[in-house]
Formats: C-alpha cells, sequence, structure tokens
C-alpha cells in the first residue's frame, strides 16, 4: 500500500470538517473497494479518514412509511434485515448477488453506493 | 550544475507508525504499525501468524480470511488501524489445545484440501458460514462459501465437511471468541 495517512472521524461533523481541510483524503469504510484501488494504485489518497466509528449504521421506520438506512450498515445486515427481507426483497436479492460473504459483511451501504468503477479495463 | 534535490526519504519515521491493540486467538496483542499495514499483514509480519495466507490480496479468493469479531471478512481489505480494540480469530485460535474445531477435523476427515493453501481461509470461512445459519442445503453451502476458491478443486470435500459439521456437531465454542 501507498504512504498515505490515517485519522478518525469523531463524529459527522469532524469528518466533513477533515474533507473539507484535505480533498486529496477518501473516507474510509468497508475498505473493500478503496484498499483494492490503492493496491492498483489507482486511488492515491492522501489519508484515509476512517468514519467506521460513526453512529450510521441503524435501518430506521420513516414517518413516510419508508425506511432510513444508515451509510455505514454492512451489506450483509441490510440484505439479512428483517424489514428488508419482508418489504424490499429485490433489494436483499440483489445485495445477495453480489461479492461474496466476506465481502459483504465488510462493504458499507454508503460506500457501496458510492464505488468507483473497478473494471481494470476502463 | 543543478543541485540535485535529495530524495525524499522512504523510510517510515517511528512518528508515523500506530499503535494498534487486537485481541488475537483470545489474548490482547499490542503492534505499531504504519497506518497503511493491513489487518493479513500485521497477522503475518508483525504477530507471526502465518496460517492466515495472502493469496489474491485483492478480496477475490479468500485465502486471508479472518473472522473479526466472530464474523467473517477478507483480511487483506482492511487495515489494521481500523481494527482497534476488536477481536481477531484466525485459523490459529480455533483448536482448543490438541483438540481440533470440529470443523477442522471433518475436512481432514472428509480430505476436503490437496496443497492446503487455501484451507485457513476455507475453515474460517466455514466457521463463520456455521454462525451465520443461513445455509441449510450443500447449495445454500456453496453459495454461501463462494468467497473462497480452491486452485486443487476440492470443493465436494470441502461442502461436505461443512454439511457434516452443520448437521451432526454445531460449532463448539472456542474461549471468548463467541465463535
Amino acid at each position: 500500500l501507498n504512504n498515505s495517512g490515517y485519522s478518525r472521524a469523531a463524529d459527522v461533523s469532524d469528518a466533513v470538517r477533515q474533507i473539507v481541510a484535505e480533498p486529496t483524503a477518501k473516507f474510509i469504510a468497508g475498505g473493500t473497494n478503496l484498499i483494492d484501488l490503492i493496491k492498483e494504485d489507482v486511488a492515491r489518497p492522501s489519508r484515509v479518514i476512517d468514519i467506521t466509528h460513526l453512529p450510521l449504521n441503524k435501518v430506521e421506520e420513516r414517518e413516510d412509511g419508508g425506511l432510513r438506512i444508515g451509510a455505514l450498515v454492512p451489506n450483509s445486515d441490510l440484505a439479512y434485515h428483517p424489514q428488508i427481507e419482508a418489504r424490499y426483497p429485490l433489494l436483499a436479492s440483489a445485495i445477495l448477488a453480489g461479492a461474496s460473504p466476506q465481502l459483504r459483511n465488510m462493504a458499507s451501504t454508503g460506500g457501496n453506493l458510492l464505488q468507483r468503477t473497478r473494471c481494470l479495463y476502463f | 550544475m543543478a543541485q540535485l534535490s535529495p530524495a525524499p526519504a522512504k523510510e517510515l519515521s517511528a512518528s508515523n507508525k500506530m499503535t494498534v491493540m487486537l485481541r488475537v486467538n483470545g489474548v490482547e496483542r499490542k503492534l505499531t504499525v504504519a497506518p497503511w499495514t493491513t489487518l493479513l499483514d500485521a497477522l503475518r509480519l508483525y504477530l507471526d501468524l502465518t496460517g492466515t495466507k495472502k493469496g489474491c490480496d485483492h478480496g477475490q479468493c479468500g485465502a486471508c480470511t479472518v473472522l473479526l469479531d466472530g464474523r467473517r471478512i477478507n483480511s487483506c481489505l482492511t487495515l489494521a488501524v481500523m481494527k482497534d480494540g476488536a477481536q481477531v480469530t484466525t485459523v490459529e485460535g480455533l483448536a482448543q489445545g490438541s483438540m481440533l474445531h470440529p470443523l477442522q477435523q471433518a475436512f481432514i476427515d472428509h480430505d476436503a484440501f490437496q496443497c492446503g493453501y487455501c484451507t485457513p481461509g476455507q475453515i474460517c470461512s466455514g466457521v463463520g458460514l456455521l454462525a451465520e445459519r443461513r445455509a441449510h442445503t450443500a447449495d445454500e453451502i456453496r453459495e454461501l462459501m463462494s468467497g473462497n476458491i480452491c486452485r486443487c478443486g476440492a470443493y465436494p470435500n470441502i461442502v461436505a465437511a461443512i454439511e457434516e459439521v452443520m448437521a451432526g456437531k454445531p460449532a463448539r465454542k472456542t474461549g471468548e471468541e463467541g465463535i
């Protein structure tokens, strides 16, 4: 891995403050995409800002009848969440069709949506 | 002649390193590592736990699978500094003394390996699968073991070993790791 720094975000506003102060840094959560890209020398963040300790790991009911999914909910927890299985089975199936159990245990919902293309020919 | 600027120091100064506490196989291990050290490299290079293997180093082969707080993950795709305070179980931590974990014994009984390189990852992944209780059939075992590749093609015997433990002998608890 390349020579990047590391810091931990204490809360959401601290995470935002850190990334604004250092735009060449990147947030890291599951790491399954970013660490792979760093190893390939595709991503070269000056620092990784660890957001895994932020309280964003819950699936919550919303008053409008929807669900609010925290950015740090792991793919596996989301796919097997009773409310997701019951109300959004397509989402559960889609998640389980991707990656492997180990990667799904690590990968976050937010990181999944923000994933950079992983095709080496791109 | 133009003065050559000194090459940037490649050596990492001690101040760049960070101290991490991991509970590995039930034992607290403090280590001081560069922030970009993967959990896999920390286990192998700093703690001499070379049972966990580096295969592809990209999260595709599963040879580096360990249990982190009881859940199976690819240790090559996470940083040691991110897991400060976590419990890590490697293949070295599954047996109790000379008594093998039921899945280790089942791998031997079913001849579930040939070269053995993928085996630590296969077994840790299998222990994680058993704890998850999502797989109930051979097909489901195959699907949920898809993160572990075996170059020797021992798949039928790996599935048989897991099936046996799943059917008869539920995975035994190992110390405080909650496996």
